[in-house]
């Protein structure tokens, strides 16, 4: 497909999209920063790789767990 | 990719990984700075475009002032965005992120080690049960192990070798898997250990080059895949019909990721013509695009919230890009890492960022303030893939050292 295609049509699609692309309405990013810090914070107290997690809890901190033969 | 793969895989055996790394005109005449030659892109667009057909010479004049006309027009188009888009960056991100609490030491270590593989390791994926995992390697083989116990469960042997793309199903009960026979194919899984999965395959996308990544969307019904056709497409699993194509990048598609279920119909891909597109599930229109990369984006991965999503690159950075302002907003790198990035992957908050290197490392990097908060050793080889458990307890990383390792 875009291996296919000759130099000059592939400039027409990047010609089309970029016409659309002017266009698309934005926001200010330091609104955008505030919203992300304030999604950050507020997920932060639960996530185990910051918080970490009890030994007792975490099954990757114990030994292997292994198999039971019968 | 510089050059044609035979002839990369020469210059690494009788060269070394630099040399590859390096600019191709060091090898024909000086160049001033060989890490970051910005004519490096002029040489591959050689290698990937087919060379022109030769027509008479009038034909040849009007066909370059129309190539001419278009590359001008492009350009007024491009600045006039870039200038849309600078009106609108009144801040820096690390700079409204400098109240935020810093992060304290971290200690992450290897967990588990998967060995079994018996090539290099290139993808793989977690199974939303958070236990499981499947992963594919250049010998054809897809293993599907627990990750608690390191038990393997399930061993599927693909008809071809470079197996670049494996999913699990959201049910946890297939797995899709591909590469370089040009298809996505999904094996159900069944607790039965005698049955041959193999036999069970179905063969769902179809593209004309490699497959580079596959995902499933919400449902275990339709597939999304990307290729080195430059085209990603949407397939529906039980007809194996395209439901969907994606047409807009300019050369191999290298990656793609889903937006988290809540925010909507998007995904976002990345390619060898350095470009990251943000696409219309439905419509098949390319919404949003980003070109700040310098080099092949190799993974892309939406930011937990939906709003943003990073980008890992050859050209040794990681990018974020916020989607509601439109722009790149933050680089992760540093002078001293000049190794591309295989991949990356958001811890649950999103206050972290991992990103596997060429250089055997994983980097981890605070999102928010932009530093790099560690750097963790322990594959022998480049770090092929990286993702986080669903429920962020660990992640997993794949390498060429044919091992996957678990951290946490």
């Amino acid at each position: 497909m875009a291996r296919d295609m000759s130099d000059k049509e592939i400039l027409k699609m990047e010609l089309e999209q970029l016409k659309k692309e002017v266009n698309t309405p934005r926001t200010p990013v330091s609104a955008n920063c505030a919203d992300t810090i304030t999604f950050v914070e507020g997920m932060l107290p639960n996530d185990p790789l910051i918080k970490g997690v009890p030994d007792d809890k975490n099954p990757y901190k114990g030994d292997k767990g292994g198999c039971i033969i019968t | 990719m510089i050059y044609p793969p035979h002839v990369e895989y020469f210059l690494k055996i009788v060269f070394s990984e630099t040399i590859l790394r390096m600019c191709p005109h060091l090898l024909l005449w000086p160049c001033e700075n060989p890490f970051r030659c910005r004519s490096l892109p002029a040489q591959r667009k050689i290698y990937m475009r087919s060379p022109p057909i030769p027509e008479m010479a009038t034909q040849e004049v009007q066909l370059n002032e129309t190539l001419a006309h278009l590359k001008t027009e492009s350009e007024t188009l491009k600045s006039k965005l870039e200038e849309e888009r600078a009106k609108l960056h009144d801040v820096e991100l690390h700079q409204v992120a400098e109240k935020v609490e810093g992060l304290g030491q971290f200690v992450m270590k290897t967990r588990r080690t998967l060995k079994g593989h018996g090539n290099k390791v290139l993808c793989m994926d977690w199974c939303k049960d958070k236990r499981r995992i499947v992963s594919s390697s250049q010998d054809g083989k897809v293993i599907v192990w627990d990750a608690f116990t390191t038990n393997k469960e399930h061993a599927v042997t693909m008809p071809c070798t470079w197996v670049m793309a494996c999913a699990y199903a959201p049910s946890g009960c297939a797995v899709a898997c591909g590469g370089l026979d040009n298809k996505c194919s999904v094996y159900p899984l069944s607790l039965d250990k005698n049955e041959n999965l193999a036999a069970k395959k179905k063969s769902v996308a179809m593209h004309t080059n490699y497959l580079s990544a596959c995902s499933f969307t919400n449902s275990d019904m339709q597939i999304l895949t990307s290729s080195g056709d430059g085209t990603c497409a949407l397939w529906d699993v039980e007809s194996g019909q395209l439901l969907q194509s994606f047409h807009g990048h300019a050369a191999d598609v290298l990656c793609l990721d889903l937006a988290p279920s809540e925010t909507g119909n998007t995904f976002v891909s990345g390619g060898c013509d350095k470009k990251a597109n943000v696409w219309d599930m439905r419509s098949g229109q390319c919404i949003q695009s980003f070109e700040t990369h310098e080099s092949d984006i190799n993974s892309v991965r939406y930011y937990p919230s939906g709003d943003a999503f990073a980008s890992g690159s050859d050209d040794a950075t990681c990018r974020l890009y916020d989607l509601r302002a439109d722009r790149e907003v933050a680089i992760y790198s540093k002078e001293s890492i000049i190794f591309g990035v295989s991949s990356v992957d958001f811890s649950l908050s999103g206050r972290l960022l991992f990103g596997g290197y060429n250089d055997y490392t994983i980097n981890v990097w605070d999102v928010l303030k932009g530093t790099r908060v560690s750097i963790l050793f322990g594959h022998e080889n480049r770090v092929s893939t990286l993702r986080v458990s669903p429920d962020g307890t660990a992640f997993c990383t794949g390498s060429w050292d044919h091992t996957l390792r678990i951290w946490a």
